[in-house]
């Protein structure tokens, strides 16, 4: 069991919380992931690492309520327990590969997107670690589901936009990069991590703009371990296991299309859990969503 | 009853077990197992115990359970076998132990199998469990992987007296008993988990959720946590897929990941957290036991189910009894038969396959006569599922994060038949993860040689 350390809501239907997994911690590198079961019947859920710190053995996760197994997470507190914490998995970013002195050189933007955030957290921090700049863009609906934002602003240049202008710049990620670039910012190189068709939208553009980009892949996943291959993607062309393979691959090539398709494989049977988890038995259909 | 015939085994009637994921086999009873026993002829010069991986004295339990003393019997089992209840269901016998039993050469060979199973599972409710160690050795060794090779070894080490923990990659520990064969032929809870406990109650620690390789690498399990010996049974877990188009459809899935959500993860049961898909008619590539598994699973999900395979009856891969199983509960065999091409809808569902007709021609290095397409027989079966059961391959993150660690050309482990020694000191392999997919009970045989080595190794 792992034993849940902290635990708090960020902003609506977003939570943060530290777990103790000390293998977890000491392995642990930018742009890898873990998985967690809640409960022993659970089923295996796919999380992105927030942060981690070796010396106390902890992960942070930050978790967004839109199933039925994140929404029963939601509601655990601190000295609740996990029943599972595997990782890390996946290959770390090629960042933490690359010559520190030629990252240097480099003008490195990350684009965030909701939950897609919290792992671009440790990756600017290990670049501001390794003496390294770069620029993050943040895109939230609105004002209130901006997170992170005073963490960010300790390990990087932050520019926030929000889809209807609350805070920050106004309008999508895209036209936040775009106006960037206008002012000036020739990027090197972009990572964009978020929902695919952000992904998907931030890479069209940095293609026209000829920045090479570099995104996370979260498809359906089952072991993790390169075992079942549900999480396979098309990469130029190539078959990829996400898992394995990824998460991070060049978003030039990623067949976004297929792999947006592809996540909606047991939207509705996952749909009707996530409803009959909140809604226990009054929830009996009929309501459009199930 | 003449001695020529074997005791028949009561087994869940087709039509009903067609629909529910309850044990197929239901076992002899006692004056069943004790009957069948009597057939042993208690050869001077047995064969059986030749054909056995891990040479189980087989005359020897035979006559126990013949005298009605199962506790015995399954202490004979124990001193070769960590998982006799295990074996008893899924070993192909009949290419073994009773494939050599002097009674088949003018019958039916004695039922060892049917027999072995009777003892461990009355063993069981008898709350048997197998002699530990009397005297402890100081020495760590660490076990990657869950799975029978992994099992075996760690059982038969605890049983010399090391100090043994095995690390597994999922949440839940028995390997491809777990997550590859269905409950409706390895009961998980009354049976896997049973034998798992009876190896921990032999002192063996256990860590799920270690990934090895990536939660630690095995020169740290070596340099920082003590551990003076490593065995590898990983296994070979990497699904194949065919290349064709449409491949990315939703409904095509692996073998491997339609099992996992099943077994694993109890998908089967519809209070399950973990989704499965349902097919109303669905195709299944391939011709091995895990196609077997896969198909009659996704029967009794409730779907039509056709297996296509390329080459013919003869020829297919999986145990007759298997193949029997499955075309009792009505699964039906295109044989002959290749895909070609997945279609999708207009909203990517899979909605039908065009298969070729094959034919046999010369024999191949495998010795099989290999199918080659007859030019313009291609057809399409409608379809909603499309489950590729083509064999799988060794996971590379072992191999890919130790130095010094040999691997083939097919990314199977190098590793010394005789005691599991790889090209790295103090590291021994066996298993799938060395052979590429094979049975449960040769990975058994290899952890036991395995166990032999590494304390022949640290015995130095």
């Amino acid at each position: 069991m792992f034993k849940i350390l902290e635990a708090r809501e960020l902003t609506t239907n977003i939570f943060q919380m530290i777990v103790e997994a000390p293998r977890v911690a000491s392995a642990c590198q930018p742009g890898q992931f873990l998985i967690i079961r809640v409960h022993e019947d659970g089923e295996r859920i796919p999380l992105t690492i927030c942060d981690y710190d070796r010396d106390k053995g902890t992960v942070e996760i930050v978790v967004q309520a839109i199933g039925a197994e994140t929404y029963k997470l939601s509601h655990l507190k601190a000295g609740d327990e996990l029943a599972d914490v595997v990782g890390p998995l996946g290959r770390p970013s090629d960042l933490v590969y690359e010559d520190i002195e030629e990252l240097k050189k480099k003008k490195i933007v990350f684009i965030a997107g909701g939950v897609g955030t919290a792992p671009v957290y440790p990756q600017a921090k290990w670049l501001k670690e390794h003496g390294v700049d770069c620029d993050v863009i943040i895109g939230a609906k609105n004002k209130d589901l901006v997170i992170l934002e005073d963490r960010f602003k300790e390990v990087c240049n932050l520019h926030i936009t929000t889809d209807d202008g609350s805070y920050g710049r106004s309008g999508m990620v895209t036209v936040a990069l775009q106006d960037l670039w206008n002012e000036g910012n020739k990027y090197d190189h972009c990572v964009a991590i978020g929902p695919m068709i952000m992904m998907k939208f931030v890479c069209k553009l940095t293609k026209e703009l000829g920045i090479p980009t570099v995104v996370s892949m979260n498809p359906i996943m089952v072991d993790g371990t390169g075992m079942c291959g549900a999480c396979r993607l098309t990469v130029g062309g190539e078959v990829k296991f996400a898992c394995v393979d990824g998460p991070e691959f060049d978003g030039h090539k990623v067949d976004f299309d297929q792999a947006m398709n592809r996540m909606k494989l047991y939207k509705t049977e996952e749909g009707r859990l996530y409803l009959a988890a909140k809604e226990g038995d009054s929830h009996h259909g009929g309501c459009g969503n199930c | 009853m003449d001695g020529f015939v074997r005791v028949p085994v009561r087994e869940q009637d087709a039509k009903e077990r067609a629909k529910n994921f309850r044990e197929v086999c239901l076992g002899y009873n006692k004056e069943e197992a004790e009957s069948e026993a009597t057939r042993c002829l208690n050869c001077k010069n047995p064969k059986c115990v030749e054909g056995c991986p891990v040479s189980i004295d087989i005359p020897a339990f035979i006559q126990q359970v013949k005298e009605g003393n199962v506790e015995g019997a399954y202490q004979t089992i124990s001193k070769s076998s960590a998982l006799p209840a295990v074996c008893g269901r899924v070993c192909p016998q009949e290419s073994q132990c009773e494939g050599r039993c002097v009674r088949g050469i003018k019958g039916d060979p004695v039922s060892i199998g049917k027999l072995e199973r009777y003892v461990a599972d009355t063993a069981r409710e008898m709350g048997i469990v197998p002699e530990g160690a009397k005297e402890k050795k100081n020495k760590k060794v660490a076990v990657i992987g869950s799975g029978p090779s992994g099992l075996t070894c760690a059982g038969d080490l605890a049983k010399m007296g090391y100090d043994v923990t095995i690390f597994e990659a999922l949440h839940e520990a028995g390997g491809v008993l777990v997550y590859g064969i269905p409950e409706f032929r390895l009961p998980k809870t009354s049976v896997v988990k049973k034998e798992i406990e009876n190896v921990k109650a032999l002192g063996v620690k256990l860590e799920t959720d270690v990934v090895i390789g990536k939660s630690v690498t095995i020169d740290e399990l070596m340099e920082k946590e003590g551990f003076e010996a490593v065995f590898i049974g990983s296994g070979a877990g990497l699904p194949r897929f065919m290349n064709i188009p449409g491949e990315q459809a939703m409904g095509v899935f692996s073998a491997n990941e339609f099992l996992t959500r099943s077994n694993l993860m109890k998908a089967f049961d519809e209070s399950s957290t973990t989704p499965i898909m349902r097919p109303k008619k669905c195709v299944v590539v391939g011709g091995g036991n895990v196609a077997m598994d896969a198909a009659r699973t996704a029967l009794r999900l409730g779907s039509e189910v056709h297996v296509v395979y390329r080459r013919g009856e003869e020829e297919l891969p999986a145990r007759k009894e298997e193949v029997g199983h499955a075309k009792e509960e009505g699964i039906i065999f295109d044989l002959l038969t290749n895909p070609v091409e997945i279609h999708e809808d207009e909203n990517g569902w899979v909605k039908s396959i065009t298969c070729i007709r094959m034919e046999l021609g010369e024999p191949d290095e495998s010795g099989r006569r290999s199918p080659v397409e007859i030019p313009g027989s291609e057809f399409e079966i409608e379809c909603d599922a499309v489950i590729m059961s083509l064999g799988t391959s060794p996971n590379p993150l072992i191999s890919s994060t130790t130095e010094g660690l040999d691997v083939n050309r097919r990314k199977c482990i190098v590793a010394d038949e005789s005691n599991g020694q790889t090209s790295k000191k103090g590291v021994f392999a066996g298993g799938d993860a060395v052979t590429g997919a094979a049975t449960v009970i040769l990975a058994m045989g290899a952890g036991k040689a395995a166990a032999k080595g590494i304390d022949e190794y640290l015995s130095k």
